[in-house]
């Protein structure tokens, strides 16, 4: 960056630098509990919202089959390895998690290769579609699910034993994110990633240019699935259970609420909106008011669910979005934008925060193409 | 636009999709033999059986009557205003809970002799008439049709064309309705009764067969299919909702108040939602999950039809019905029972299709 640091860049800065040393010592500081049950679960959830605001915002694809494809993925490995039910094989874990990595992004490639040549709302739509027959599939399928879920596989030795000691997992887990995070950025840097925007921006002029839009739309897809399928081998972990209730169209939205409260556009706002919901999956049960049937502790669905729609309807950037609202009534920011971590390539200024909703239509494309 | 317009198809229908170099012919290749194949498959096992033959396409074609009721009303909706209402299988359980709970509470007749309350435990043991089941079922469906009215002035008049933010809104509103109705109606099936005074079945192609799927589905199916095309093909209000949805601005510019045409429209697909949750609470259940089925049914009807097309809903709703039932049965090969990957069938005609035509067969570009 040549430009000067903005102050509000340099606060941004420096949350970003207390939020990594928090994480590193949050053993130390927090709680077993907190650590083991709410910080490990924002950080892989983070990963699973983390692949929809990927292809979100740098493919400009909205895809609501990202738990469909860590579903595979974690189904997988919960199979391979031994476990009460399933199928009967004991994998080496490590070979398993490769195994699990590899079927589920092909997964993804034939995903991506059936619903790339549809954009905007017909992208979302079958992603979802398909997203919900992988449930559907595992939830008939009692072989691979088992009758009531594959429970207790056996981890990896460098994980132990999370009931007991949690702290391996969220390391092990935060590694994860940290990886997945720096390879998003790293992969949107190169001639493949910068193809992906300019996909997302001009599809026609960039066909025009020679690009093969269907197939980078599909690997895309694919690479997405990947960050998909390390959340969902993480889940596992977390849950020491894979069950199709935790595959259902509940977590689709779950995940989908989390990267919209996060900011659908902006990637750290993946573990914003991931911190945000495990706190209030957690907490929120104890000061929810009851107001008859229709609010009380029971409720969390209708509480998220109402956060969620305050979201989209006052604040389509999410909390990251209010976030950059903030730094530009703080005063001159750089202006330096990271590299394509916007809808458009706009000036951020206007762009994220009017329209972030609409990259479709910044695209210039209607409906279909 | 896609509603029922008669315009020439062209080949060149598709400029905006993209199609991969040289491989343009192998899908639609692989797609037909793929569906001959399936063909030759149902003869053999039709004619092994006839009678059970003819009970599986009875299922599969009232099932599709029913997706077709549900599914004309969501593609209706986008086919005028590209709104994606993802929170139309809500509206369907909904409607479905409304009809149950109006009929249990003002419609429950003392029941006679020896009715012991061994009852259902969704607690309606009662005796309805014809009344008894078609107010609360025209009421449900009114209410639902309100609602959405509610939803749409509320909610998505403002920001109409953010097709994104639209969707994430209408799932926001799925998420609080799921919940809510747990809240009211708890976990347990339950399912609206038919008058007591109709048949149980009627005998057709040497088979008997239930009444109330038979002639009062597949006949709402078909009463509301005609119903619709004269609406939109024939009627002034038809005629301005087309013009509306190719040119928003030149129509309000002659003078016609759209946001009323757009309102009406909203209450119609609403109104769909709910009537077919109150057919399907009949014909099937209701229960937490079903309102994720149906929007999973009606979002795979509009995507192998082609979204806003009426005719493509009712072909996406008869494929869709016919490949359930058929592979719910017809999936035994020998000795190996594969009924339980049924769902592989399912996502298999939906794959064919997009490979095929990737804007559903009767897909058009916006």
């Amino acid at each position: 960056m040549t430009q000067r640091l903005g102050r509000a860049d340099a606060v941004s800065w420096a949350i970003a630098a207390v939020a990594l040393l928090l994480l590193l010592f949050a053993p130390l500081i927090f709680t077993d509990f907190f650590v083991g049950v709410i910080l490990t679960k924002a950080l892989w959830l983070g990963i699973a919202a983390a692949s929809l605001i990927f292809l979100a915002s740098y493919a400009g694809m909205v895809s609501l089959g990202q738990v469909g494809l860590y579903a595979i993925a974690g189904m997988m490995f919960a199979n391979l390895v031994a476990a009460d039910g399933g199928l009967d094989a004991a994998w080496n874990p490590w070979v398993a998690v490769v195994a699990a990595l590899v079927i589920a992004t092909l997964a993804g490639l034939f995903f991506g290769a059936v619903a790339a040549r549809s954009v905007g709302i017909y992208f979302l739509m079958i992603t979802l579609a398909l997203g919900v027959l992988v449930y559907y599939f595992f939830a008939q399928v009692t072989q691979l699910s088992g009758f009531g879920g594959v429970n207790d596989p056996e981890l990896p030795a460098l994980v132990g034993n999370p009931a007991a000691d949690p702290v391996p997992l969220f390391y092990v887990t935060m590694a994860a994110s940290v990886l997945i995070f720096l390879g998003i950025r790293y992969l949107v840097r190169t001639p493949f990633g910068l193809t992906m925007q300019g996909l997302r921006d001009e599809p026609d002029r960039m066909r025009a240019l020679g690009f093969n839009v269907a197939l980078h739309r599909t690997l895309a897809f694919a690479a997405g699935a990947f960050i998909a399928a390390v959340a969902g081998i993480l889940s596992v972990w977390y849950n020491q259970r894979i069950s199709p209730g935790s595959i259902s169209l509940g977590q689709t939205i779950d995940i989908l609420v989390i990267a919209v409260i996060g900011g659908l556009y902006r990637l750290e706002g993946a573990w914003v909106g991931a911190i945000f919901f495990a706190l209030l999956d957690n907490y929120s049960r104890e000061y929810t008011p009851s107001v008859g049937d229709i609010l009380g502790p029971e409720r969390f669905n209708t509480v998220i669910g109402i956060i969620f729609l305050v979201i989209v309807l006052i604040s389509p950037g999410g909390l990251v979005g209010i976030w950059e609202k903030a730094k530009e009534r703080m005063g001159p920011s750089s202006g330096g934008r990271r590299s394509g971590a916007g809808p458009t390539a706009g000036d951020e200024s206007s762009q994220p925060v009017n329209e972030p909703l609409g990259p479709g239509r910044a695209a210039g494309t209607s409906g279909v193409s | 636009m896609r509603l029922p317009l008669r315009r020439n198809q062209t080949a060149t229908a598709d400029p905006g999709v993209e199609a991969l170099p040289g491989t343009q012919s192998l899908p639609k290749v692989l797609g037909v033999a793929a569906a001959l194949l399936v063909l030759v498959w149902l003869v053999v096992k039709g004619a092994a059986d006839v009678k059970q033959f003819t009970v599986v396409t009875l299922n599969g074609l009232t099932l599709s009557a029913l997706f077709f009721v549900v599914a004309s009303g969501f593609t209706l909706i986008f086919g005028l205003m590209r709104v994606v209402n993802m929170a139309h299988g809500s509206l369907y359980l909904l409607g479905g809970y409304l009809a149950f709970e109006m009929q249990k509470g003002w419609f429950a007749q003392e029941t006679k002799g020896l009715n012991l309350s061994l009852a259902s435990p969704t607690g309606s043991g009662g005796e309805y008439d014809l009344v008894g089941w078609l107010l609360p079922v025209v009421l449900a469906a009114l209410v639902i049709g309100a609602l959405g009215v509610i939803i749409q002035q509320l909610f998505l008049r403002w920001n109409q064309g953010e097709d994104l933010r639209q969707a994430l809104i209408t799932i926001a509103i799925s998420v609080i309705l799921a919940d809510q109705m747990l809240a009211q109606f708890g976990g347990i099936s339950k399912d609206v009764k038919t008058p007591t005074n109709w048949p149980e079945s009627v005998t057709i192609f040497g088979v008997q067969y239930g009444f109330f799927r038979l002639v009062i589905v597949t006949g709402a199916a078909l009463v509301i299919g005609v119903f619709l095309w004269w609406l939109i093909k024939r009627t002034r209000f038809g005629l301005i909702v087309r013009a509306g949805v190719d040119d928003r601005e030149m129509v309000s510019a002659l003078g016609i108040n759209i946001p009323i045409v757009f309102a009406g429209a909203f209450f119609i697909g609403a109104l769909l939602a709910g009537f077919g949750g109150a057919l399907g609470g009949t014909m099937l259940s209701l229960q937490p999950g079903e309102d994720a089925s149906f929007l999973l049914n009606s979002l795979i009807v509009v995507i192998i039809g082609g979204m806003g097309s009426l005719g493509g809903a009712a072909i996406g709703a008869l494929l869709l019905g016919l490949v359930d039932a058929y592979a719910d049965v017809y999936l035994v090969f020998g000795d190996t029972d594969l009924t339980n990957y049924s769902i592989l069938v399912t996502f298999g005609l939906l794959v064919a299709v997009l490979a095929v035509r990737p804007l559903g067969l009767f897909g058009r570009p916006a």
